[in-house]
Formats: structure tokens, sequence, C-alpha cells
């Protein structure tokens, strides 16, 4: 086995490690974390029902963006739903045979990767050219998004510019999965690709991306608008809990 | 009617470009000795304050997921940014919610997260120290907790919660805010905000009745720790006291009357405004609601009714029931508590009232619901 196919089956088999051990730990912290008082932010459903409609659509259409910031919603649910279909798409390198919806996305995915590399570049412009979001910037957040336009161009190179050899990259990862290792093509663009990849899942539990659990635990948003009728208790056992009560 | 100059309304709201500590130097005076340690906090700085802050933001994470979450999640997306009356009133960026936060979070970060401890300038993580503490009390000061931020955050972040966490913070090390500290040392002892003794509050309200019945030609009673009565009315001790928030008072008695209900106010729970919740203080609160209990107790009421005040109200409406509940004791057919724009329009829509639309016909009016009932 080539030093490159160790270095990247050790560094995938850390990132996954790492990220999941990373999510499973933060997620178990939110939902273990009392919640002193009911906060409920206005206008706050008063049903169950209506806590999981108003969940469904911050999460699938950003809705309080949407009301907040037209540009932001508009750059950043292109980036996220782009996103979406980018992930779904690359299911195909892990299942074999390749389920039948992942197929049926191909061509969405291939097209999204673009909507999704555009989306992180007007986020970007806006975190250069608005005063208040280059004030509120670290260099983290610039680094964010670097990296995931990295992640982007480097794929997009691999798809219409050079090809790399797929069948070899999906041996790649059903050996990861199988632990039946398989060589790492030595391909340029494609080992950049599977680096960034390997860090933004290493970053990820300990970073900012930590809003995608971090959204259905919030109490302003996930709490029913009850207090009166039902006595809020501080601790729960449920984890998501609130909705359930 | 007086002249008002009213300004243009525009079709777009402007957004100030930002200017850079211009409102540095506001804060608040600085509560004394006494009113410190009279509602449990140090009197002055204590000695190691960096290390005992750090703890005890530690402490207050652990205990209240919305800040958990809230700390890790915001992605500086920016879309609070123009969204604080603060910060449109003022153009610091300081004044802007996430930037308010960071205030907070450059702490956490620094002493609790991966990346803060180590690669510090990175991720804007920054020491406890002397510069962090004077930023903290002067823009944490500079928050009214509206949480108009969290309505437009895509995880509903509320500076509101980062605001008083930081006071608690602030309080627990020895540095307190006079205004609220020493208020909610009077309510603890004598009952209401403004320190009004229950000799003061029958005299006031024996003047009130005999306003009313000047005006009015009826006897209205405005009874206090009157055993027995039905409802409880807690109102903010500002009604007894300051126009035009008498006027308010004078008509709920004038409400109770009609409808024939039967009513009290208590001297021991002489106050709605519960300014516990503005320092962030969960004992404090809870004391101060304590006392809305007890005075239920003692008078043998049914109910629960609350006058008017937009904060009183999110104490009420919100924890009450967790504070000092459960209140089983209460007639279970009403809500607890009740709003007495509740109570006013239930009586309404009964047609229990008789109004008379004439009485003010010379004024536009309109409801403004800074309750939000
Ligand atoms: C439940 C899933 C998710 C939800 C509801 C969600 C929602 C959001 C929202 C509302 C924003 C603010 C608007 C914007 O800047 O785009 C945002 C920002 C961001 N999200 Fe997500 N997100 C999710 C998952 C993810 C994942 C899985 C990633 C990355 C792998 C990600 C990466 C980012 C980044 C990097 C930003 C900041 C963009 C910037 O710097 O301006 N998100 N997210
Ligand atoms: S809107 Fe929310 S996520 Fe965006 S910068 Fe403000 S606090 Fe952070
Ligand atoms: S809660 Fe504080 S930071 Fe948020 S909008 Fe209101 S005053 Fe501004």
């Amino acid at each position: 086995m080539s030093l490159l196919t160790i270095a990247f089956t050790l560094l995938f088999y850390f990132a996954g490690a790492v990220l999941l051990a990373g999510l499973v730990y933060r997620i178990r912290l939110y939902a273990t974390t009392p919640t002193p008082l009911r906060i409920p932010t206005t206008p706050a459903p008063t049903t169950a029902p209506g806590v999981v409609r108003r969940m469904f659509f911050e999460v699938t259409l950003f809705n309080s963006l949407f009301k907040s910031n037209k540009w932001i919603w508009l750059f950043g649910w292109i980036f996220h739903m782009a996103l979406l279909f980018v992930l779904l798409r690359h299911l195909r390198y892990f299942t074999d045979p390749v389920w039948s919806w992942v197929s049926l996305i191909q061509p969405i995915g291939k097209y999204a990767a673009f909507a999704m590399v555009a989306g992180l570049f007007g986020l970007w412009a806006r975190r250069l050219l608005v005063d208040r979001v280059r004030y509120i910037s670290s260099p983290s957040d610039h680094l964010m998004l670097a990296l995931l336009v990295g992640i982007g161009l480097t794929g997009l190179g691999m798809k219409y510019v050079a090809h790399t050899d797929i069948v070899a990259v999906k041996a790649f990862f059903l050996g990861l999965m199988y632990f039946d290792w398989q060589p790492m093509p030595t391909d340029l663009a494609l080992n950049l690709h599977l680096l960034m990849v390997a860090m933004l899942m290493i970053v990820f539990p300990f970073s900012k991306l930590l809003h995608a659990p971090g959204v259905f635990f919030s109490p302003t948003r996930n709490q029913i608008d009850n207090p009166r009728e039902k006595r809020h208790l501080p601790t729960r056992e449920t984890a998501a809990g609130e909705t359930s009560a | 009617m007086a002249e008002f100059e009213t300004p243009a309304l525009r079709p777009y709201p402007e957004i100030p470009p930002i200017e850079i500590g211009v409102m540095a130097h506001s804060k608040p005076f600085y509560a004394k000795e006494d009113h410190q340690q009279k509602i449990g906090f140090p009197g002055e700085l204590i000695d190691n304050w960096q290390q005992a802050a750090v703890d005890k933001m530690g402490e207050l994470v652990d205990n209240s997921r919305a800040l958990r979450v809230f700390l890790d999640s915001c992605v500086k997306c920016g879309a609070c940014t123009d969204k604080c009356h603060y910060y449109i009133g003022t153009s610091d960026p300081k004044n802007m919610p996430v930037a308010r936060q960071d205030l907070f979070r450059s702490v956490y970060r620094r002493y609790y997260t991966l990346a803060g401890k180590y690669f510090p300038s990175l991720v804007g993580a920054r020491d406890m120290d002397q510069s962090v503490l004077d930023e903290w009390y002067s823009y944490f000061h500079q928050c009214s907790q509206c949480r108009r931020c969290s309505v437009y955050c895509p995880y509903g972040i509320d500076t509101a919660e980062i605001s008083m966490a930081a006071r608690e913070i602030m309080d627990s090390i020895g540095v307190g805010q006079k205004y609220c500290n020493e208020i909610i040392g009077k309510a603890q002892t004598i009952g209401n905000n403004l320190g009004l003794p229950e000799p003061a509050l029958a005299d006031t309200l024996e003047g009130l009745e005999e306003d009313i019945e000047d005006e009015t030609g009826v006897t209205v009673r405005m009874p206090l720790d009157e055993k027995g009565a039905d409802i409880l009315l807690v109102t903010p001790s500002a009604d007894f006291f300051a126009e035009p928030h008498v006027d308010g008072l004078i008509g709920y008695a004038k409400v109770f009357h009609q409808a024939g209900l039967s009513w009290t106010l208590s001297s021991h729970a002489s106050e709605a405004a519960n300014f516990g919740m503005f320092i962030g203080s969960y004992d404090n609160m809870q004391k101060l609601a304590l006392r809305v209990r007890e005075a239920a107790l003692e008078l043998g009421v049914k109910r629960i009714v609350f006058g008017e005040c937009g904060h009183a109200w999110r104490v009420a409406y919100n924890f009450l029931n967790t504070l000092a509940g459960p209140f089983d004791f209460l007639d279970p057919n009403y809500p607890l508590p009740q709003h007495v724009c509740e109570v006013t329009y239930d009586l309404i829509q009964r047609n229990a009232l008789r109004l008379d639309p004439s009485a003010n016909d010379d004024m536009v009016l309109t409801f403004h619901d800074s309750c939000n009932v």
C-alpha cells in the first residue's frame, strides 16, 4: 500500500470518528442541559403540532431569515439546498448497488454544485463588503467559507475539467466501510478535495457548524407557548424535549 | 391636541454605517455596597474576580440550554446586525446583537472551547480582563432585553438571555447596577419598587377613591389587603404614583366596580414589575414571584390578575407558574395569571360594561399591546 493510501485511510477513520463522537457528545449536552424557564419568541405556537410546523419551515425554508434579510436568505438558502443535493449525490460512492433514488437525482446534483459555489461567493461578498458583517467576522468565518468553496471548486474541477478515476474512488470508500482497504488514486484535485472534506468533518463539532444540530434545540423556537396551562419545569427526560411536552 | 413633528415615513429603513466606540462611555451608576449585599451579592469587586467570573459563566451555561445552544450556533450571518434599536440609534457596532453576544462569546470560547483555548485569535477569543469587564458593563446595559433580535435570527438566538447572564456574572463578582439592585432590595423588603409602605399605599388609594367620587359621583372602592376577596390585583407600583399610570389603576377600579367583581390589592405584593429578570437573577426573581403566591394564600383569593406593564407581564405570563407554582389553590376556571386587558375584553364581550364612546371622542386612540397579551 502506498503512503498516500495509508495516510488517507487513517485520516478518514480519524475524521469520521471525530465527527461522530463530537456530534453525539454535543447533542447529548444540548439535550440534557436544563431549560430553567419558558422563553419562546413571538409569534409562538400554542400546540405541539404548531411547534413541529414552525421548526419544519425554519429548517427547510429559513423562515425567520427570510423575514430578516432577503440577500442573506437568498444566498444562504441556495447554498444549503445545493449542499443537500450535492451530499445526496455523493451517496453513490458509498452504496453498491447505488440506490435508485440516488441515481435519479444525479443530474440535479451535478448542477447544484454550481449553485452551491455561487451561494457561497454571495455570502462571502457580503462578509467582505457590508461593513456590519465585516465587523463581526473573525478569521475562522472566512476560513470556513474558503474551505467550502475549495471543496466545491475542486469537485467541479474533477467533474468538468479533468476527470478522476471515480471507480477507484468508490472502491476506496467501500473498502473503508468494509475494512477491505483499497488504494487511493494519486490525483492532485481529488487528493485536495478529500483532504478538505476530512478537515471539514474534523472541525464540524468544534465550530459554528454546530448550528445544524443547534437549531433543533433552540428553546426560543422549539418551546410551546402554554406556560399558564402547563407548568414548565426545567428538566425533562425526553431529548429534543419541548415538542413532546 | 399637542403639535408633533412627525418624522417622515421612509419606504426603506436606513441603516447607519458603523462608528466604532461611540457608545463605549455610556454606562449606568454602580450599585453601592449595601444595595449589593441586600440581594445576596458581594458588596465590591472581589479578589480573583477573573476566575470567579469564568467559573460562574460555566455554571450558567451548564444550567441553560438556551445559553449553550446560542453560544455554539451563531454563524455570524449578520441578519441581526440592523435589528437592534440601540444600534440603529447609536451606530456603535457593539450594539449590534451579534456583536453584543460576542462580548460574552469571546470569553466563553477562550475558556470553554477547544478552538478558543488553542487558537484564540482565529476565533476571536479573549481573556477575561478589566477591559472586557468595562465593555460588558457598558454594552450589556445598552440592551433593553426586548428580544427583537431573537425574532429575526435563523436560530432564534436571544441576545437578552446573554445580557441577563452577563449581568448575573457581574453581580456575582460584585459589579452591580444601582437602579435595578436598589429597587429589588426594596421590593423584597417593603413589597414594591418604589418603597411605598402599607400606610402610604392605603393613603394613596383613599385619595384616589375620593378623586373618582369627585369626578363621577360614584363611590368606587380600592381595597387593600382585604381577606376573602375573589381577585388579587398585582400592578406596577408606578400605578400608585406616576402620571399617567395612575389613570390605568383608576380604570381597573372602575371596571371591577361596574362588573361587580370582588377584588383587592396587597401591600405584601404591591409590585408587578419583577426586576429580578433584568439582572438575570433566578433567585431574586423567584423571591419576588413568591411574594405574589404568599399574598394570594394569605388573602385567600381565587384569581390573580396583573395590571399593565410589558415586562411585568413577561415574568407573570411566562415564568410565574414555574417560579412560584403550582397554583392549585386558585380557581382553575381562570388562566393563571390573567391580564387586566383579558379581563376587560371578556367583560366587554359579555356586555358586562357600559361604555360611553363619547367620553373620549376628542382623541384618536389606538391600543398598543406592549404586554404581548
Ligand atoms: C439542519 C441543517 C442546517 C440548517 C437549518 C442550516 C441553516 C443555516 C442558516 C439559516 C444559515 C444562515 C444563513 C447563511 O449564512 O447561509 C447558515 C449558515 C451557514 N451554514 Fe448552515 N444549516 C444547516 C446545515 C449546515 C451544514 C451541514 C453545513 C456545512 C457542512 C452548513 C454550513 C453553513 C455555513 C458555513 C454557514 C455560514 C455562511 C457564512 O459564512 O455566511 N450548514 N446555516
Ligand atoms: S442572526 Fe443569529 S446567527 Fe446570524 S449573526 Fe445574528 S445571532 Fe448570529
Ligand atoms: S434584546 Fe437587546 S440586543 Fe436584542 S434587539 Fe433588544 S435591545 Fe437589542
